[in-house]
């Protein structure tokens, strides 16, 4: 399959990318989000400006945080062990993401760009507080990754704006986890599950949680988060904490025939439990 | 726009239109047929190469990201006429049917047993999740790549 005509640039600075990009384009990264959209004539820009090749945009730093530049790989994330140690359920997230081939040059500032409901790391991005870096014409800004992810494939990003990187606090203080009801044959997250708990002790201090998958796009779930917080983690508190899940994404539901949106909420309760002891270790 | 590959080992200079893909490139613009097309949506695996040594699904770049780079397709992995140890152990354990995933078969699992030199089994059968055999000869094609795998951890 062809995608339709397009002009192409490669951008050797992130200042260059900003200059070159006009109305219709879109940057180019791995490509592994944007050309399949493109082959199947859902998405044909007018110009696409690589970035692939600006080395400021690429590699991951340890510095109290996690900074992530946008054209990290996802097998690079996956690999890595800063980020395995300050924020595990990010590198086994990664490490779900399509196949390897797909990880070898798929990256991470095109997959949150792309905000496809059903993949991996947005789930991971929104419970662990990721901070999502954004470079413009008028100069940069950051938002919150809840914040981020605004629909069915739609973000906060304006035409012209570039993803520069992920910026994740340190969670090595804190038990995280992803775990996904994967779909037998896609792979894709039928349910996709981030949880990240704050322990003292044995009570869960803090919880954070994201579903994603099941609805439109990752949703922080507030409701579920009350519920273990405070708790032991006891069987009454996950039942609560399933129970409140379902709630909290009700308005964000999504389903397919095979699929639907009763089955995928009953599955976010039941992979919220299975998150919550994987954390939980 | 002209773009600059080397492709098993030999610098090829073109002029291509920006979205020819790369698996179009080797094939058309290479005569490299080798490598297959069979679902152009980056999911069979059957077009699979290496670029920089990572293998890679070849329907999912422009031809013009390859630009300077080195891809090996499966007619660059023999050396002198000699099959790369993969081929051997794809020939030793019939792990084939019809053939037509065999050089993304071989072109994924070698990328992998150099990553990881005596992968379990459970290894490498969760590795070719990129990789679709439709007549469902996974079987053998898993025993030749633990054969090398094997191998490349010092076994025989």
């Amino acid at each position: 399959m062809w995608p339709n005509k397009f002009d192409y640039q490669r951008a050797e600075s992130i200042d260059q990318a900003l200059e070159l990009i006009g109305d219709e384009g879109k940057f180019l990264a791995g490509g592994h989000s944007l050309l399949p959209v493109m082959k199947l004539r859902l998405s044909a820009p007018e110009q696409l400006v690589d970035i692939g090749r600006i080395d400021s945009l690429r590699g991951i730093s340890a510095n109290g945080g996690l900074s992530i530049g946008a054209t990290t790989t996802h097998a690079e994330i996956a690999a890595s062990g800063d980020v395995q140690s300050m924020c595990a359920a990010l590198a086994s997230a990664c490490g779900q993401v399509g196949d390897q081939a797909v990880r070898n040059f798929g990256t991470i500032g095109g997959n949150i760009a792309h905000a496809d409901p059903a993949s991996d790391p947005p789930t991971v991005l929104v419970a662990c507080g990721a901070t999502i870096n954004i470079q413009g014409a008028d100069g940069a800004r950051s938002v919150a990754a809840q914040d981020f992810f605004a629909d069915l494939f739609e973000t906060d990003l304006e035409d012209g704006e570039l993803i520069t990187g992920i910026s994740l606090p340190n969670c090595s203080d804190c038990q995280c986890a992803y775990v996904k009801f994967p779909h037998p044959a896609s792979r894709y997250a039928i349910v996709g599950v981030a949880v990240c708990l704050k322990m003292d002790g044995d009570t869960c201090a803090q919880a954070d949680v994201a579903v994603g998958g099941a609805t439109v796009k990752a949703v922080k779930c507030a409701g579920a988060e009350a519920a273990l917080a405070g708790s032991t983690l006891d069987d009454t508190a996950l039942n609560a904490a399933a129970d409140m899940v379902k709630a909290d994404i009700e308005e964000w539901l999504a389903g397919d025939v095979a699929y639907p949106e009763a089955y995928r909420q009953q599955m976010a309760g039941v992979y919220l439990k299975r998150a919550v002891k994987a954390a939980a270790g | 726009m002209r773009i600059s590959v080397t492709v098993n080992g030999v610098a090829q200079e073109r002029d291509v239109d920006p979205r020819t893909l790369l698996v179009h490139f080797l094939r058309e613009e290479l005569d490299l047929t080798g490598t297959k097309i069979g679902c152009d949506t980056s999911q069979c695996g059957a077009c699979t190469v290496h670029l920089d040594g990572k293998a890679l699904k070849s329907c999912t770049l422009l031809a013009a990201q390859a630009d300077g780079a080195n891809v090996t397709t499966i007619e660059g992995l023999a050396v002198d006429g000699e099959h790369h140890p993969m081929q051997t152990a794809f020939w030793e354990n019939h792990g084939l049917q019809c053939g037509y995933c065999t050089p993304g078969m071989i072109m994924a699992t070698t990328a992998f047993v150099e990553d990881n030199p005596g992968a379990s089994e459970e290894a490498i059968r969760h590795n070719l999740e990129g990789n679709i055999c439709r007549c469902t000869g996974y079987h053998n094609i898993v025993k030749a790549v633990k054969q090398v795998a094997d191998a490349a951890a010092g076994g025989d």
